[in-house]
């Protein structure tokens, strides 16, 4: 057994397929973790990534072009999570009902819509839809191994990695991020201090629309080239899994889209040891569970171990180092 | 200042009571709106993608009651619907979001499936052995998201959700392994023993008994919410758990009592069909009809009482969806389509209070005294809020 | 007169139907201190969330300078030069004071547009210095102490061009030195040409510090006075609207035997600050125990420990002699303790409940109301709700409402009523009447007074300190999480003396504090 690990791990074909399935998981982890870090949970994700899915097959074919058909399913997704916003922000609604509920609308409606247009309701064959670049690294590729996992995979692997930056750099440094912090941590602060809270939570919805959107159109025009019904396949519910493990940050996401990735593209060599295919397709659900719990019992254990530590020691401040900061006096009326 | 109870009302008294009662008539209003307000909907899709929309229209509207077979299969889609329902309103009543009865229901039926085909056992013994085990298969299933959130924190949304794909391929994988019927084409099973099959209520159809099994649990889960301690003590933990665990109730074992026996129904459920509607396990895909129960549950406020309104309700979307489909061009996922704005509508406070905000602002303006929480020493008669 | 900010018959209805003002004409001067009392519900805050623009005035107009202005959010306020310190600070805990001050209008980088720290610190050591309110500004909100927030708090307001100041209960969370303090800072203030509405419940201070003092009841702006005018008693019938009696009438009586022990508990919260610190005392029969102390020095952590809500790291809790130690709440009911909950909202009530339903929760289980297969008796249940409503005069229609429908008073009287009448002689008391009306802190005051004369041993927590000081039968100090002082008998004692052992200025020996283990 250990030997058919190494040889999964060692062989570059492997890995190729691991950065194709975590893009995607990664994509739509980086919205979750934005729109929770402004305390708004957007469970609509998997919908999103459905109409995005449908709708950049469905532009592409009727235009020709893969890129219109791209910005069509971002638009697509984005008005999901504007509809979400709608009900959570202005109507009062509790946003994971309304996410599950949108799930559910979107798993119908995107059938309900590729059948009125082609009246096959399992895929989008009869449409000619477009593809997104695969894109070649012309001296990467030559690279021994690491060339073959780079080079050729799609450009929306590229979208996700970039991503990851731009969404750390949106929380850590920009003015932003500061307000969308204090929105998450603290409402009523961010009120007071003249923020619309309303506002920057509809911020993040669009930015986790977007992220869902590339997501979704990846899934229809990039890692296959049509729509099928449940093309998602959950995803959406393992980013929401997958933002937990990822606490709170965009490199977070990372380690936590991966978890999912491994184990997905593990599936096709499983089979040829002989697993069956249907205990290999739960095994990614599986694992994004297990890694779930794994990183909250950890960190509960973290916890205790620093509470103790502490009452044996002095009383210091957790959140010591650093310029010039005080010792604690009062912890006050905070809450 | 008497407390009325209700034993000294009559029933007319009572319903007239009802009506004149603003405060309880209107959020049954406002879901008999939403209700209307879906099927008005589902007529409006209906009128933008069919070629013959008045027919289409026609068959998903009155469908159900054009042949008497629609109105048999309008109950038999309710059974389900009510076994999922009734698990829902449990986990409701707890304010939790776990949708582990997805897979209590799916494993239920899987699970049946193994004793309909491989044991022999009597004639009434047979399903009832079944709906036992798959019972309790789906408590212990259905117990899982609750150890999750109880241990660890876990969301018991995001963790049932994920559970349900691990149970559904687990299921798939035991019906193709250990239960297929090599002779078929498509995925099924070995077919079940003849002692396995529920009777059927009226010959020649496929009205089975499983109806009356689904009214029994009906009544047994009212009482069992609102006549016995466990049922009180679910209802205190969801009005709040902090004040559950002040007064001394011990919450989690209230919670894992309560998934359990949600996950029981569930399972239960799940055999119910298999013994009552088919013949062998033909499920292609999952049916998910825990879907269908969040909005069971919900529209029956989370009381079992209501579950029957409910089902039917949306029974009546399925069969009159599913009857307009095979006659026409419109895809039967639009149930599906609608179902997700019933929610949406329903999870709105503001939607669904609207009509209460605009009556209170009327009254407090009105009146002087107006409805005054914080005073001295005023008593509380009438405005409550 | 040539008023500031004034409001001209202010109406506002709120969205549940709550008249919360009713045509309200309030007025400031320039360069005044002006005092704002009124009971919990009377309408202050609101008024003031008027003017500050979180909420709109549902008719009546707003005139600031001479003319008539409409605020559509607390940003228009703010331009318009009104800033509010809360009640409950509107920081965010981790980020840095610096962060927080700057929150809303923050600096930023040239280039590339990026967030500013360094500049962010130096605007608030800036304005620190220039007001006398220093603050360390690169230290984060959750290891600086409440006073210094809340000087935070005032620059930010100040910050953003604040000319009038409007401070909700800012001395609930001091202690009376730093009470002083804040006094001192905000007369600086005025100096500096600032005008200031000061609200609070606590007339002394208002004394102390107001030049002018409005008073509101049930949404109404009674009158205001020149401070110099009137004295305590007189606003105080204003504020009710009868005559209020400000002291409670107690007999001593003899200690019986010790019914609580408690050795040696500690408990660190998840700052990693230890809340207590081997805190060891007795409890005994007919004995009212109360513990004096500013918010947050330990007290609601001892309860919660004693209770079973929070595990103690060390030590143990005896109740008649059987070990509670980290015993679950139930446990610790079963052993006859009962527990006022401190909040009401949170954890003493279930407010979508029904009345009847909060009152039996805590003896579902037993064999009166439940039976052994787990049918409940209702009819028990009925005449059990029934009685306790007579008892505590709680005011509803019938006991099936909702908790959530009754007043604050009427609902901490639900609370009340099943404590006290719970198979319990240990009875643990948390902020029995706080938001409480007055007619309500009476009942309730007598309430206790009856149950100590009936044998049972209180533990009474309060951040009132008047009324742990008048209940109490003998006084302990917490502070820090330790116990600093024991007095036998509360009597002995004054505030001020209190004050200095509640910021830790003064601490017993541990002679003296032993008093309390016997």
């Amino acid at each position: 057994m250990t030997d058919f690990i190494a040889s999964v791990f060692s062989s570059s074909n492997y890995w190729f397929i691991v950065l194709r399935s975590t893009a995607p998981i990664l994509l739509v982890t980086l919205g979750a973790v934005i729109t929770e870090a402004a305390h708004i949970k957007n469970m609509a994700l998997e919908g999103s990534m459905l109409w995005a899915a449908l709708m950049g097959v469905i532009v592409s074919a009727w235009t020709g072009n893969a890129w219109l058909g791209f910005i069509a399913g971002i638009a697509a997704s984005v008005t999901i999570a504007l509809i979400l916003g709608l009900f959570a922000l202005k109507l009062d609604a509790n946003p994971v009902l309304c996410g599950v509920a949108l799930n559910l609308f979107s798993s119908g409606g995107t059938v309900f819509v590729l059948f009125s247009l082609t009246g096959d309701k399992g895929i989008s064959s009869s449409l000619s839809s477009k593809t997104l670049p695969f894109v070649r690294l012309p001296y990467i590729e030559n690279i021994p191994w690491l060339g073959s996992i780079l080079s050729g995979q799609n450009i929306i692997v590229w979208i996700s990695v970039l991503a990851v930056l731009l969404i750390h750099l949106l929380l850590n440094k920009a003015t932003i991020g500061r307000r969308i912090r204090a929105t998450g941590e603290n409402i009523e602060a961010a009120k007071s201090a003249g923020i619309d809270p309303v506002r920057i939570k509809f911020f993040t919805l669009v930015i986790s629309g977007v992220l869902a959107g590339i997501a979704g159109c990846f899934l229809s025009m990039g890692y296959t080239s049509n729509f099928t019904s449940g093309i998602a396949a959950g995803r959406g519910y393992v980013a929401n899994a997958a933002e937990v493990v990822a606490g709170g940050t965009a490199f977070g996401a990372i380690f936590a889209s991966l978890i999912f990735g491994l184990t997905d593209a593990m599936a096709t060599y499983l089979q040829n040891v002989g697993l069956p295919p249907e205990l290999i397709q739960a095994l990614p659900y599986f694992v994004t569970i297990l890694g779930f719990v794994v990183v909250t019992v950890v960190r509960d254990h973290r916890e205790i171990q620093r509470k103790r530590r502490l009452f044996e020691g002095e009383t210091r401040s957790p959140f010591g180092g650093g310029s010039g900061k005080p010792p604690r006096t009062t912890s006050g009326a905070m809450e | 200042m008497k407390a009325t109870t209700k034993r000294d009302r009559g029933f007319f008294h009572k319903l007239g009571y009802f009506f004149s009662d603003k405060e309880k008539l209107e959020p049954t209003l406002v879901i008999i709106l939403t209700a209307i307000f879906s099927i008005v909907l589902g007529v409006g899709l209906i009128f933008l993608v069919s070629k013959d929309p008045v027919q289409s229209a026609r068959n998903f509207v009155l469908g159900p009651f054009l042949r008497t077979y629609n109105i048999y299969y309008l109950i038999i889609v309710m059974v389900p619907l009510t076994f999922t329902g009734l698990a829902l309103c449990i986990i409701y009543q707890l304010h939790y979001m776990s949708l582990i009865v997805d897979s209590s229901f799916y494993m239920g039926a899987v699970i049946a499936t193994a004793i309909g085909v491989n044991m022999t056992l009597p004639a009434g013994i047979h399903p009832l052995i079944a709906m036992l085990v798959a019972g309790l298969v789906g408590g212990l299933i259905g117990v899982l998201p609750a150890i999750l959130r109880i241990k660890w924190r876990a969301n018991e949304l995001v963790s049932s959700l994920m559970l349900n794909y691990v149970f559904y391929f687990l299921g798939s994988y035991i019906i193709l392994y250990f239960l297929r019927d090599r002779n078929q084409a498509i995925l099924a099973s070995l077919p079940f023993k003849a002692t396995f099959s529920l009777p059927k209520l009226i010959p020649n159809t496929q009205l089975h008994a499983g109806a009356l099994i689904a009214i029994l649990f009906i009544v047994l889960v009212s009482v069992f919410l609102y006549k016995t301690r466990w049922g009180y003590q679910i209802r205190i933990t969801g009005a709040n758990p902090k004040f559950a665990a002040y007064t001394g109730i011990h919450v989690a074992s209230i919670v894992i009592l309560a998934h359990f026996v949600s996950g029981f129904i569930g399972g239960v459920g799940g055999a119910v069909e298999m013994a009552g509607l088919y013949r062998a396990f033909i499920w292609q895909a999952n049916p998910s009809y825990a879907w269908d129960g969040v909005i069971v549950a919900m529209l029956a406020k989370r009381n079992p009482k209501y579950v029957p309104l409910s089902a039917f309700f949306l029974a009546y979307l399925r069969v009159g969806a599913d009857f307009m489909s095979r006659r026409g061009d419109v895809a039967f996922e639009f149930v599906t389509l609608l179902q997700g704005f019933i929610i949406l509508i329903l999870a709105s406070d503001k939607i669904s209070n609207s009509l209460k905000i605009r009556r209170l602002k009327k009254a407090a303006l009105a009146t002087e005294g107006g409805s005054r929480t914080r005073t001295t020493s005023s008593s509380m008669e009438g405005n409550s809020l | 007169m040539d008023y500031l900010l004034q409001t001209k018959n202010l109406t506002k209805i709120y969205s549940n139907g709550t008249i919360a003002n009713r045509g309200v004409d309030f007025a400031i001067q320039r360069g005044e201190i002006l005092g704002l009392v009124g009971e919990n519900g009377a309408g202050k805050s609101t008024l003031m969330k008027v003017l500050y623009g979180e909420e709109s005035p549902t008719s009546g107009e707003i005139w600031l300078e001479g003319r008539p202005v409409t605020f559509y959010s607390s940003q228009d306020a703010i331009k318009a030069g009104i800033g509010m310190v809360h009640q409950h600070f509107m920081l965010v805990p981790t980020l840095t004071l610096a962060e927080n001050l700057v929150l809303g209008k923050e600096p930023n980088k040239p280039h590339t547009g990026f967030f500013d720290l360094d500049r962010a610190v130096a605007i608030t050591e800036e304005l620190a210095a220039q007001y006398n309110l220093n603050v360390f500004a690169r230290a984060r909100v959750v290891d600086v102490s409440v006073s210094m927030r809340q000087k935070l708090e005032i620059l930010k307001a100040l910050y953003r061009g604040a000319k009038i100041l409007i401070l909700d209960e800012p001395t609930s969370v001091l202690t009376p030195q730093e009470t002083d303090e804040l006094f001192v800072e905000l007369r600086e203030l005025q100096k500096h040409g600032q005008t200031i509405i000061f609200i609070s419940h606590k007339l002394n201070e208002i004394f102390r510090l107001c030049d002018r003092v409005s008073v509101m009841r049930d949404g109404k702006m009674i009158a205001t006075h020149n401070v110099a005018d009137v004295n305590s008693q007189s606003v105080s019938n204003e504020m009710v609207g009868r005559e209020v009696q400000l002291t409670i009438t107690k007999n001593a009586q003899n200690p019986g035997d010790v019914v609580l022990r408690v050795r040696d508990i500690s408990y660190v919260d998840d700052f990693g600050i230890k809340m207590l610190d081997h805190v060891s005392f007795s409890l005994r029969q007919k004995e009212i125990l109360g513990v004096v102390g500013v918010d947050g020095n330990g007290q609601s952590e001892l309860v919660k420990v004693i209770t079973g809500g929070l595990r103690t790291l060390s030590g143990q809790i005896l109740a008649h002699g059987k070990d509670i130690t980290n015993r679950s709440q139930a446990t610790v009911r079963h052993a006859k303790v009962a527990h006022i909950a401190e909040d009401r909202m949170t954890e003493g009530a279930a407010l979508a409940a029904s009345i009847e339903e909060n009152l039996v929760a805590d003896r579902i289980s037993s064999a009166t109301y439940s039976s052994r297969c787990g049918f409940l008796h209702n009819d028990a249940i009925e005449k059990t709700a029934l009685e306790i409503v007579k008892a505590f005069d709680i005011r509803c229609s019938t006991p099936k409402q909702p908790v959530s429908s009754l007043s604050g008073g009427n609902m901490q009287k639900v609370v009340v009523g099943r404590e006290f009448t719970a198979d319990a002689d240990i009875l643990i008391v948390s902020q029995p009447t706080r938001g409480v009306d007055v007619g309500a802190i009476e009942f309730i005051h007598k309430r206790i007074i009856e149950m100590r004369n009936a044998g049972k041993a209180i533990l009474l927590v309060s951040s009132d300190l008047q009324e742990v000081m008048s209940l109490s039968d003998s006084l302990i100090v917490m502070n820090s999480g330790k116990i600093v002082a024991y007095f036998q008998n509360a009597s002995q004692t004054t505030d001020k003396e209190l004050g200095l052992y509640m910021l830790g200025l003064k601490k017993q020996t541990a002679e003296e504090i032993e008093g309390v283990l016997s």
